[in-house]
């Protein structure tokens, strides 16, 4: 029973759908799933079928954002990450961002570099490289959002994920949660530690810009649009050049579907894509646990007041 | 002799003292604090405290091994996944015994009840230092709600359930400083207190595991199951029963003069009856193992590295010392009994930091590498670990933990 339960209906429409959008506030959609998946779990007991639209459902904020990343475009210049440290007034790196040397081993994000590129070496044509952009993928249904236990990430209707160091003690579930080991914590610092991830350049977005990445790319290998027509543009690349990408756009299922999304020519989990991860949202993997909780709460004093006038009744008996 | 010298004592500064010495002079007590063990444990503190310290002055990064990819170290593999099911203590001794009326291991109960309180406290102590800034612990609980959040629910739980533990053990606290009156409200709410702890730790237990459900990609197939919430509930309970049998065995032998004469003569039939329970949830627990790997269909996964180490997991570490406590418990032999505890507890921990450390991330290349923890966090571990069986030494030296009141006889 504590399984967590495919409450998806079958077939190939996702969770966020791409065109049908609905009106509800996200907070509903978790405090009710609570509620409704009691009730589901109850129905489970007595051996009913778990209707899949049994509660509200929530399939995103309809106009949120994206980028979508074109790994045949990038040329490794590293622009977006001069860019990104700029932005975002982070320290002085130890290498210059002109440097190539970095490529050299696999990067990821760390507390002073919200993104790195990474060079691959192209499977198709070996010699030639692949280069792969890695920051927060800003999920849908963020995972990071599901593990804290004081609410410091928020979803916003732009698209970002956005983290608030005033209200984290620094547990760092989100980083054991996030499958694309996207945030990096602030290890040195001994009383102010912080958790550092990609902002997806909220403000700018929210004033009418782009990302500073994407703003900086001077070949274009990202896009900043709504997620929704990205998607279309990335079905269209690949309709149309079938022999230079992959026919996958990744991010747009993975856990729940993200708002980052990638094209790439080489397989994805050759360019170190985590590719065992399930399409629903991550917060799916825990709700059946949570959903236990109401009925232990409830039965286990009624069965175990039982056990105990059991026992009371045995000793009268004596 | 404790009991002479009370009558010389009169105010309450007087009486107090004298009960913090055990009714010695300052001098005596002192001399008596110069044993090996002291001596070696004094060593440890010595370098690991400044150790805790330094934590606090050049951050986490000095002292552990936790990074950007590993957000848990061994701080919490071993502090808090380990010490939380063996803590499990308080919670199955106060059940079997109240509820359940297995009144016969009444002489057992203060002590998993101690055993558990003190394993929680300190896992809470592993946590103070591992997370970024301790003070805002109570954050969860006041400032900001996140309830999707299995995190949010262990905290909570454990919170509570600190202070359950506490409300439980409080009668022996009330008897050492003589507040009959205090101590009969502390008893009457005996009941309500065991049941609240089984829930609490029903859901908390369980919800250790659940952490690991968010992380599908991370942990190793093998380990991930749907399930994870029920084995790790499970193996609580053989858990606390094999920890009360190791923590009794450990006491009968080093702290012989604080046990009465009730619990050293029957602690070995208890011992074979705990036996008996742990040898049933273990048989148990092995089959859902079994289970876990035939619902997800892994049995391919047996057949490669970490499906060796899986086997030696549930062959080597659950069934094995399932079947010496079985056989314990047919020879009606404690001592093999007491073996099989040991060897069963290693299995519990084994597991824990399977989940936690040694298969979690096993896609990573290189993984295996960053396995080894650092010495300087092994000796914080070590320090605190220390301070835990001074404390514990502390109160079962001074407190009815192993004995009963001669004022305070229980009719049960």
């Amino acid at each position: 029973m504590v399984k967590s339960r495919e409450r998806r209906p079958a077939g190939k429409d996702p969770g966020e759908g791409r065109g049908g959008s609905r009106e509800e506030k996200p907070g509903i959609s978790r405090r009710d799933c609570l509620k409704a998946l009691t009730a589901a779990g109850s129905a489970t007991l007595i051996g009913g079928s778990v209707d899949a639209h049994a509660y509200k459902k929530f399939s995103g904020w309809p106009d949120r954002c994206g980028v979508l990343a074109d790994l045949t475009e990038c040329v490794g210049c590293r622009s977006c990450e001069a860019a990104c440290n700029r932005a975002n007034g982070l320290p002085k790196p130890d290498v210059p961002f002109d440097e190539k040397s970095v490529f050299e081993e696999k990067r990821r994000p760390t507390a002073s570099a919200y993104t790195v590129v990474n060079r691959y070496e192209d499977p198709e044509k070996p010699g030639t490289p692949l280069y792969r952009k890695v920051q927060c993928n800003h999920c849908n249904e963020p995972g990071c959002a599901s593990a804290c236990p004081v609410r410091a990430y928020t979803k916003t209707p732009e698209g970002a994920v956005l983290y608030n160091k005033d209200l984290c003690f620094g547990c760092r579930y989100c980083m054991v949660a996030c499958p694309f080991y996207a945030p990096a914590y602030d290890y040195e610092s001994a009383l102010e530690p912080r958790v550092v991830k990609c902002t997806m350049c909220h403000g700018r977005v929210k004033a009418g810009g782009v990302p500073a990445c994407v703003e900086a790319c001077p070949v274009e290998a990202i896009k900043f649009g709504k997620r929704k027509e990205l998607i279309k543009i990335a079905e269209t690349r690949i309709r149309n050049r079938p022999d230079r990408y992959v026919d996958h756009i990744y991010g747009e299922h993975e856990v729940g579907g993200t708002s980052w999304l990638y094209l790439s020519r080489a397989p994805f989990e050759r360019v170190d894509f985590p590719t065992n991860l399930p399409e629903k949202p991550l917060v799916e993997q825990t709700k059946g646990f949570l959903s236990s909780v109401p009925l232990v709460l409830v039965l286990w004093p009624a069965f175990l007041g039982m056990a105990y006038a059991a026992t009371r009744n045995k000793e009268d008996d004596k | 002799m404790r009991e002479e010298s009370m009558a010389k004592a009169d105010t309450f500064p007087a009486r107090f003292m004298d009960k913090l010495l055990m009714g010695m002079p300052l001098s005596d007590y002192v001399r008596t604090l110069i044993t090996p063990f002291n001596v070696v444990a004094m060593g440890i503190l010595c370098v690991g405290i400044p150790l805790i310290v330094l934590r606090f002055v050049d951050g986490l990064a000095t002292i552990t091994h936790a990074s950007n990819e590993y957000p848990w170290s061994i701080l919490l593999g071993w502090g808090l996944f380990s010490g939380v099911p063996l803590s499990a203590t308080g919670y199955i001794m106060a059940t079997a015994v109240y509820v359940f009326g297995f009144k016969k291991y009444h002489p057992l109960v203060r002590l998993g009840v101690l055993t558990g309180f003190l394993g929680y406290l300190f896992a809470v102590i592993y946590l103070l230092i591992d997370i970024g800034r301790p003070w805002r612990i109570y954050y969860p609980m006041a400032v900001s709600y996140g309830p999707t959040s299995v995190l949010f629910l262990v905290a909570w739980h454990v919170a509570l359930y600190l202070t359950v533990q506490l409300l439980e053990f409080s009668p022996a606290i009330l008897e050492w400083l003589h507040s009959r009156r205090v101590r009969k409200w502390a008893v009457m709410i005996t009941i309500a207190m065991t049941v609240a702890g089984v829930i609490l730790s029903t859901l908390h237990q369980s919800a250790l595991g659940a952490l690991f459900l968010l992380a599908p990609g991370k942990v190793h197939p093998l380990w991930y199951s749907g399930f994870l919430p029920v084995f790790f509930f499970v193996s609580s309970i053989y858990a606390g029963l094999v920890m009360v049998i190791a923590v009794s065995t450990i006491l009968s032998r080093f702290m012989r003069n604080s046990a009465d004469r009730e619990f050293l003569g029957s602690l070995d039939t208890l011992t074979v009856g705990l036996g008996k329970g742990a040898c049933i949830v273990m048989f148990v627990y092995f089959a859902l193992k079994l289970i876990g790997v035939a619902h997800d269909d892994n049995w391919d996964l047996l057949a490669t590295p970490y499906g060796y180490w899986f086997l030696v997991e549930i062959f080597l570490f659950v069934l094995v010392p399932g079947f010496v406590l079985t056989r314990g418990v047919k020879r009606d032999s404690a001592r093999m009994v007491r073996i099989g505890a040991f060897y069963a507890l290693a299995g519990v921990i084994l597991n824990r930091l399977n989940v936690s450390l040694i298969t979690f991330n096993w896609a990573i290349p290189g993984h295996l590498h960053d396995l080894i923890p650092p010495v300087k966090e092994v000796f914080v571990v070590l320090a605190i670990a220390t301070l835990h069986i001074i404390i514990f030494r502390w109160i079962v030296n001074r407190m009815p933990v192993l004995r009963e009141h001669p004022d305070y006889r229980e009719h049960g």
